[in-house]
């Protein structure tokens, strides 16, 4: 099993560059999810890999061999696409066929791997229809067979749970992490679903704007988001984000929150560097770690008093809107309390300890 | 249907009176009255010849020397049919209008051959391959299907001349390649243009292959323009006249060559009924492709690459 490494990596088509100087390294075996919002670049880097497009600039290497100027069948790769891009004349053992046909394995072996993908994807009573015939589920286990049976070390995904409805998708997720934990390939995933990333990924590199921001585990990326664009990015609802200032009076750290008229006590905060009296930054706080509203007996970092402006329920989750001079902030509240909260009834909440996230406010870094 | 159904149906078309909101009858209107008359006079600037051209090819001489062209036959009579398909004399040959369609089905098939093939090939380069200066030479072929042929006549028979294929039926083939490639290399290009990227790019990683991945994937998606374009082709094949006239040989000219022919060389008095039997005979073939393949015309032009 190899690992796939993207060396000082730049994409320009013409005066625009998609990708800046990027580099990225996989290791084995891993599942490596590329997430990000559209036109950051993620689906760029996949078939860049691929080889359906050529890099401006930069060097791309899979188990240590130079692969940037071969030809995507010879990258060895298989790639599951958005829409499937089933051949639709094919019959289903016709789509898993070509590749295998065009690759000039002889006959016998041709039909096992047909044979083994099909029972590991329960297709085998599809295999002889079109695509035309199967239904959107199907499609994509046909399109996830067509990749396994190359047996290629390095799998792509581009997207393929998007067209998928929402049972589905979750089924097929789990689907995916099965066959990554039974083959045990290197598999690159591009999405734009957090829920996807974190679910399935051993490592998430997120991206904007053709940077890498964050290359770590999920959890990491959640709790210890790099940067402010990961720290909206990652959660949902998204984490609340105030402009603060730093104080340490009695040289106990704590912000004062602008908007919200209220201090947050950032005792035990590991700061990378120690925060100086009156520095800007900003202050992140995730709706989920909030403690019930009007329940803030006890000891909490920060105190709020805050007009309810709507409330939002979703069958188990639940959010409550509460108004600030700085917008919206999201409370994640028990969906059973909800209907205690009314609008512009004011509202105390109470923030716990050791579970804050502060960001160098000029250039957006964790501090 | 159910008695159940109809006698419902039946009730409520008696109590149609007690409808609620009851809608204005549909009246023919002066406008569709006048788009009826246009496309009845269009339709007679077809149907008036075509109607003189069938009754007269029934007509003995007696009856056509009468000089009524609008007359229905005396008698059902097909002589003039038989004597143009087997006897009448184009030029000293008298073997009738046969010798025509036999050349012309020995022109169509390589000359179609040739030609979808050639501008199938190249429309599906251009579409789905990264071709060096594809929209330039897609322009210069644009600007060629306005080239009239008579201009470049000369200058392909020397072509042709020296290919060694002039005045044979692969002279004829290669011209009608020729000129029928900028229109259909647009067409087939434009087709290719709808097939998903994302197929294309699986075909890409699984095979590579130029020849297969056209074979193999893309061929067998194209039925829908290839019906059109064969039609297009058979069509404007059979009817040519002055390519076959130019390019073939004495053996090799097409149906078109050999009706004019008959029609121009008559001796002593003109043999109205076998011409216009000849005439019927030459333009059957394309008429029954149409009638049968007419359907998936208008299918094929409107479908896109992907069903379903």
């Amino acid at each position: 099993m190899p690992r796939v490494q993207f060396e000082k990596i730049v994409k320009t088509y013409g005066r625009v560059t998609v990708l800046k100087n990027l580099d990225l390294e996989i290791e084995d075996g891993e599942f490596v999810v590329l997430l990000g919002p559209s036109g950051c670049g993620k689906t760029t880097l996949l078939n860049l890999l691929a080889g359906l497009i050529d890099v401006s600039s930069g060097r791309i290497q899979i188990g240590g061999k130079d692969v940037t100027d071969l030809d995507p069948k010879d990258r060895g790769l298989a790639m599951v696409f958005q829409s499937y891009a089933l051949y639709p004349t094919k019959t289903v053992r016709g789509n898993l066929k070509f590749g295998l046909a065009a690759a000039k394995l002889d006959h016998a072996e041709q039909e096992r791997r047909i044979a083994w993908a099909a029972k590991l994807l329960q297709i085998e009573p599809l295999l002889d229809r079109k695509p035309a015939q199967l239904s959107g589920g199907q499609r994509q286990r046909v399109a996830i067979g067509r990749a396994l049976v190359k047996q290629v070390p390095v799998f792509l995904f581009d997207e393929p749970l998007s067209n998928l409805d929402a049972k589905l998708r979750t089924e097929t997720r789990i689907e995916i992490k099965r066959l990554h934990d039974e083959t045990r390939s290197t598999i690159v995933y591009v999405t734009h679903d957090q829920i996807e990333a974190m679910t399935m990924a051993t490592r998430i590199a997120i991206m904007n704007a053709g940077v890498i921001q964050q290359f770590d585990t999920p959890d990491a990326v959640y709790e210890r988001p790099a940067n402010l664009f990961v720290a909206g990015f990652i959660g949902a609802p998204a984490m609340n984000i105030f402009p603060a200032t730093i104080s340490t009076a009695g040289g106990k750290p704590s912000a004062v929150l602008k908007g919200v008229d209220s201090r947050i006590d950032l005792g035990g905060y590991a700061f990378a560097t120690a925060p100086r009296e009156g520095d800007s930054v900003m202050v992140g706080l995730r709706p989920e770690h909030f403690l019930a509203p009007n329940q803030t007996d006890g000891d909490v970092a920060a105190r709020f008093s805050l007009p309810v402006q709507y409330t939002e329920k979703t069958g188990a989750d639940a959010t409550g809107y509460f108004r600030t001079d700085h917008g919206l902030m999201a409370v994640s509240v028990s969906p059973d309390r909800i209907g205690e909260l009314r609008q512009g009834d004011v509202a105390a909440l109470g923030f716990p300890h050791g579970k804050v996230h502060v960001f160098d406010a000029a250039g957006g870094q964790r501090l | 249907m159910s008695s159940i159904a109809e006698a419902s149906l039946r009730h409520s078309r008696s109590v149609d009176e007690t409808v609620a909101f009851p809608r204005k009858k549909k009246r023919i209107s002066g406008r569709q009255i006048a788009i009826l008359i246009f496309l009845t006079i269009c339709a007679l600037f077809f149907c008036v010849p075509l109607y003189v051209i069938v009754v007269t090819s029934l007509k003995s001489m007696d009856q056509i020397r009468q000089g009524d062209i609008f007359s229905l036959p005396w008698s059902l009579n097909f002589d003039a049919w038989v004597t143009a398909w087997d006897k009448s004399c184009s030029g000293t040959v008298c073997q009738g209008i046969k010798v025509g369609f036999v050349n012309s089905l020995e022109i169509l098939f390589p000359s179609l051959v040739l030609s979808i093939g050639l501008s199938c090939v190249t429309g599906y380069a251009l579409a789905l391959w990264n071709v060096r200066w594809a929209n330039s030479f897609l322009f210069v072929l644009f600007l060629c299907a306005f080239v009239p042929f008579q201009i470049i006549m000369v200058p392909l028979i020397m072509i042709t001349g020296f290919m060694h294929v002039y005045g044979t039926i692969w002279g004829i083939a290669v011209v009608h390649a020729v000129l029928a490639m900028p229109i259909l290399t647009l067409i087939f290009r434009n087709y290719y243009k709808g097939i998903p990227q994302e197929i294309m790019s699986a075909a890409m990683m699984d095979s590579g292959s130029f020849w297969r991945i056209f074979g193999e994937i893309i061929l067998p998606m194209s039925g829908n323009i290839m019906i059109v374009v064969l039609i297009l082709q058979i069509t404007s094949i059979w009817n040519d006249f002055l390519i076959g006239l130019t390019y073939g040989g004495i053996g090799t000219q097409p149906m078109t060559v050999i009706l004019a022919n008959v029609v121009i060389t008559a001796l002593g008095e003109a043999n109205y009924n076998v011409d216009m039997a000849s005439a019927l005979l030459t333009a059957f073939p394309p008429l029954i492709i149409y009638f049968v393949l007419g359907r998936f015309f208008v299918q094929g032009i409107t479908a896109g690459a992907i069903k379903g």
